[in-house]
């Protein structure tokens, strides 16, 4: 099966200083991609180009076989990618559920109308959505005194308003108790694997990544070294070498999944 | 040849004050974040007091004393303003600190009234350069030659003073980040207060150093306003090298612009600084400005609902008395509701895009004007009758914002402000400098309704179908999807752009249709007037319509009508006072700090606490 996503040698230059060079991956349907790396190692950089708030130097990003670097991102949303930030973006002077219809309004191109009523258009899918993420009896509720875990689930909602392909999430959980970033983790996980939609994310957490992820990739000083299965990368004395110059990564964690 | 040289001289000398006062106020942005629109009040001051100590000291030493002292004096009263006005706004949106320092420029254009009289004053000439040199046979001022030497002095002991000084360190680094300032146990406070009198000392200074050339008058303060901006803008906000560079080519410009064309000086400068924000949106030598996020004042913005049954009634009872109104009352109160109800309507046009889209317009009579001289113009050069002039007024100030608004908006927030404002500046000089055709300063006149209108009762219901017509489809506006989208794009335009909302375009169509309606207001105000002067385009103008919205209350939905019909009701009757603009400026300042809620908000809030509206489950 082709790729979702496909992307081969992408890089980016300020300067002299190449943040991100020549990485290339892919994306297969309903994977639960997972980039990690230490700070600095170019994780944003590459999301900001996969998600067209930055050009990339060079280098190809093919959605489903059509080249998307360098696009606006509301034309890469328009394609089926959504997205949610890692310090979330909601419309605070909204309504929960107005938040969701707005985005559907978007995919539904009624931004420009002036005869409809907006509270009324689309409510029900709205709602649907709302309840997925199990914040449905807050649709009425005022956006701007949301909790913080509740505003990460209502941009888990708008980003699947339009029916993604592909999902795009830049540290979903960040900013989160340890036990709210389980538990999110784990309902975006069922609702992406209910849907069938691919994920490429970013995390700092690796008690998040190593529970959840399908498949991880490693980035240091801005090249990816390391691609493949949750044990592999736990094994890969580069990616051992680059998080604890040496010492026995992860073992924490094996022992807790053990 | 002579002459050439002798106009770039007197181009440089010009420059002088315009530096002055565009580094104080790139100064005060810089670390406070505060565009301070009172600046030219300041400059104005610093004539004023200037010219007082002149008339006290003697000599030489006397003249060039009292300037310096006219700048320090300046400067300890922009202490004051900071104090009193500005601390306890830091933390709030730009609009609110915007008005607040534009309840300083009323308050002070009364103290100054009051204490140095409606005359003119004539400045002094400097002893000792009174007389003219001359070079190749042209005269120049001694005094030009002395303000050419003296600025660059200015402009390099403020240049030593930021960058190779302690103090210029602490600014400098306020500039780039103020929290951390403060974390190193930088009094933030009195830093703010110390800039604030750096910039206001300079403005003062620039003032008192005009004086000879000319003079004080009490509208220095809205004159030089739209050129610093200008200045401001084209050498970058921030940048002191910028300022001084933009300053000379303005004034240069200025100069030639009087011998070669003098029925365009005015618009040259605009002509220049759009120019130069299409190459470098953020002037000659600024750096990009990343609008920072807003903080809040009071309570955070509720969701809108469209208005109940029993609001829905209680409307359409107001209407119905408004409705009746030539019946039960005489002419006079006839045509004040007539001018209030297209008051209304130019300030709802406005509330509607600073409302929902959180666009902060200082030039919006350009298209209450613009509409208003489109329709004269079309009357009195074309014989156009009263019905098609209502369809092209709007028209016409529709495509003015188009224009306008592609330019404004590739910026944001103040520079937003500034440049609208400086458009409104652009068509006020137009209006006023190309008298062959707008009539300049004697206006257009005889430009009345058609016969079957010309009664005022018959006007009266022209403008009121016309006028709520408008508010109410501006208000449906509010509730469809555009005003939902222009409101996510004002919330947060990064989730708006990531979810397919071209952000831009929202707010380029919504600052057209604000145009547009305002534009409506403008053609229905020139027709009940008879006559269309120059004023109505003035910057004045516009911060009427956003005082209004502003003391109307921003949050809300009515804000701008109930604004507009309280205050062009009381306006009558306040004008009546020598010192009105005192007791405005004061109410304003005010209300910024003590009531942000406005006159709608506060009435919903007092109506929830007494039982009469509900209160909604996430404001108790």
């Amino acid at each position: 099966m082709s790729p979702i996503l496909s992307v081969r040698n992408l890089s980016r230059n300020f300067g002299a200083i190449k943040a991100v060079e020549n990485v290339s991956f892919d994306l297969a349907k309903g994977e639960l991609l997972a980039l990690i790396g230490p700070n600095g190692a170019g994780k944003s950089t590459c999301f900001n180009m996969l998600m067209g708030q930055l050009k990339p130097s060079s280098g190809t990003v093919q959605l489903l076989g059509k080249n998307i670097a360098g696009m606006q991102p509301r034309k890469i949303w328009r394609m089926g990618v959504g997205r949610t930030f890692q310090i979330t973006a909601t419309y605070a002077s909204m309504t929960v559920v107005e938040n969701v219809q707005m985005a559907l309004i978007s995919h539904h191109r009624r931004l420009y109308s002036l005869t409809t009523f907006a509270h009324k258009l689309y409510r029900e899918e709205a709602l649907a959505l709302l309840d997925t993420v199990g914040m449905v009896d807050q649709a009425e509720r005022h956006c701007a005194v949301l909790a913080y875990g509740d505003l990460k689930r209502l941009e888990l909602a708008v980003a699947l308003a339009h029916d993604p392909i592909l999902l795009l999430m830049d540290e979903p959980t960040a900013g989160m108790a340890p036990r709210e970033r389980i538990a999110l983790m784990q309902l975006t996980a069922d609702i992406l694997d209910a849907k069938g939609i691919s994920v490429l994310f970013t995390e700092h957490d690796m008690d998040v990544v190593f529970a959840h992820a399908h498949r991880i990739m490693v980035l240091n000083r801005g090249q990816l070294i390391a691609n493949g299965t949750v044990d592999e990368i736990r094994n890969n004395p580069q990616v051992q070498e680059v998080y604890l110059g040496g010492g026995t990564l992860f073992k924490a964690q094996e022992d807790a999944h053990a | 040849m002579g002459l050439f040289i002798a106009q770039i001289l007197t181009g440089l000398a010009n420059a002088g004050a315009l530096f002055m006062v565009a580094s104080g106020l790139s100064l005060i942005f810089g670390v406070t974040r505060v565009v301070n629109f009172a600046h030219g009040s300041f400059y104005m001051l610093g004539a004023y007091v200037g010219y007082s100590l002149m008339q006290v000291l003697p000599g030489m030493v006397g003249f060039w004393g009292a300037i310096l002292l006219a700048g320090i004096i300046v400067g300890l009263i922009g202490v004051i303003v900071e104090i009193c006005v500005l601390r306890p706004v830091y933390s709030a949106p730009e609009l609110f600190q915007l008005v607040a320092t534009f309840g300083v420029i009323l308050v002070i254009q009364d103290l100054a009234l009051m204490i140095w009289g409606p005359q003119d004053l004539l400045g002094p000439r400097a002893p000792g350069l009174k007389g003219v040199i001359r070079i190749m046979g042209e005269p120049v001022p001694q005094y030009d030659i002395a303000l050419i030497v003296i600025t660059p002095f200015v402009a390099f002991g403020l240049w030593y003073l930021i960058t190779k000084t302690r103090v210029g360190t602490l600014v400098r680094a306020a500039t780039q980040d103020r929290e951390m300032v403060s974390a190193l146990g930088v009094n933030q406070a009195w830093l703010f207060t110390g800039v604030f009198f750096l910039g206001c000392a300079l403005a003062g200074l620039g003032g008192a150093l005009q004086l000879p050339k000319g003079g004080a008058d009490l509208l220095m303060d809205f004159t030089i306003l739209g050129s610093v901006f200008v200045v401001v803008v084209i050498g970058g906000m921030g940048s002191l090298p910028g300022a001084y560079l933009a300053a000379v080519i303005i004034s240069v410009l200025n100069v030639f612009g009087v011998t070669y064309a003098p029925q365009s000086t005015l618009v040259l400068m605009f002509v220049v600084m759009v120019i130069v924000l299409m190459f470098r949106p953020f002037g000659l030598l600024g750096k990009e400005e990343i609008a920072g996020e807003h903080g809040q004042v009071g309570e955070p913005e509720r969701p809108i609902k469209p208005a109940g049954n029993r609001v829905r009634w209680l409307v359409a009872a107001g209407l119905l008395i408004l409705g009746l109104l030539p019946f039960y009352s005489g002419n006079f109160a006839v045509v004040l509701v007539t001018d209030i109800m297209i008051f209304c309507l130019f300030a709802a046009s406005l509330h509607f895009m600073l409302g929902q889209g959180g666009l902060v317009s200082f030039g919006h009579a350009a298209f209450f004007g613009g509409g208003a001289y489109a329709a004269a113009l079309f009357v009195t050069y074309a014989n156009t009758p009263m019905e098609l002039a209502l369809v092209l007024a709007p028209i016409c100030a529709g495509l003015a914002a188009i224009v306008i608004g592609w330019v404004c908006l590739r910026s944001t927030g103040v520079y937003f402000a500034m440049l609208t404002l400086a458009f409104g500046q652009l068509l006020w000089s137009l209006a006023f400098q190309w008298g062959d055709v707008t009539g300049g300063d004697d206006g257009l006149v005889n430009i009345w309704p058609s016969d079957w209108a010309s009664d005022n009762d018959i006007y009266y219901y022209l403008a009121f179908v016309l006028c709520i017509g408008g508010i109410l489809l501006l208000r449906q506006a509010a509730h469809a999807p555009f005003g939902y989208a222009m409101r996510a794009a004002r919330d947060s335009a990064r989730q708006a752009e990531a979810m397919g909302i071209n952000t831009k375009r929202i707010q380029w169509v919504a600052f057209t249709f604000a145009g547009i309606m305002a534009g409506l207001a403008g053609g229905l105000f020139v027709f009940s007037k008879g006559s269309i002067f120059p004023n109505e385009l003035e910057t004045a103008r516009s911060f009427d319509a956003l005082i209004v919205v502003f003391l109307g209350g921003v949050k809300t939905l009515s804000g701008g009508w109930v604004g507009a019909a309280f205050f062009e009701g009381i306006k009558d009757y306040l004008t009546r006072f020598e010192y009105w603009r005192l007791a405005l400026g004061l109410s304003i300042i005010i209300v910024v700090i003590l009531g942000p809620e406005g006159i709608v908000g506060s009435l919903r809030k007092a109506g929830e606490r007494f039982g009469i509206l509900k209160v909604p489950e996430d404001a108790k």
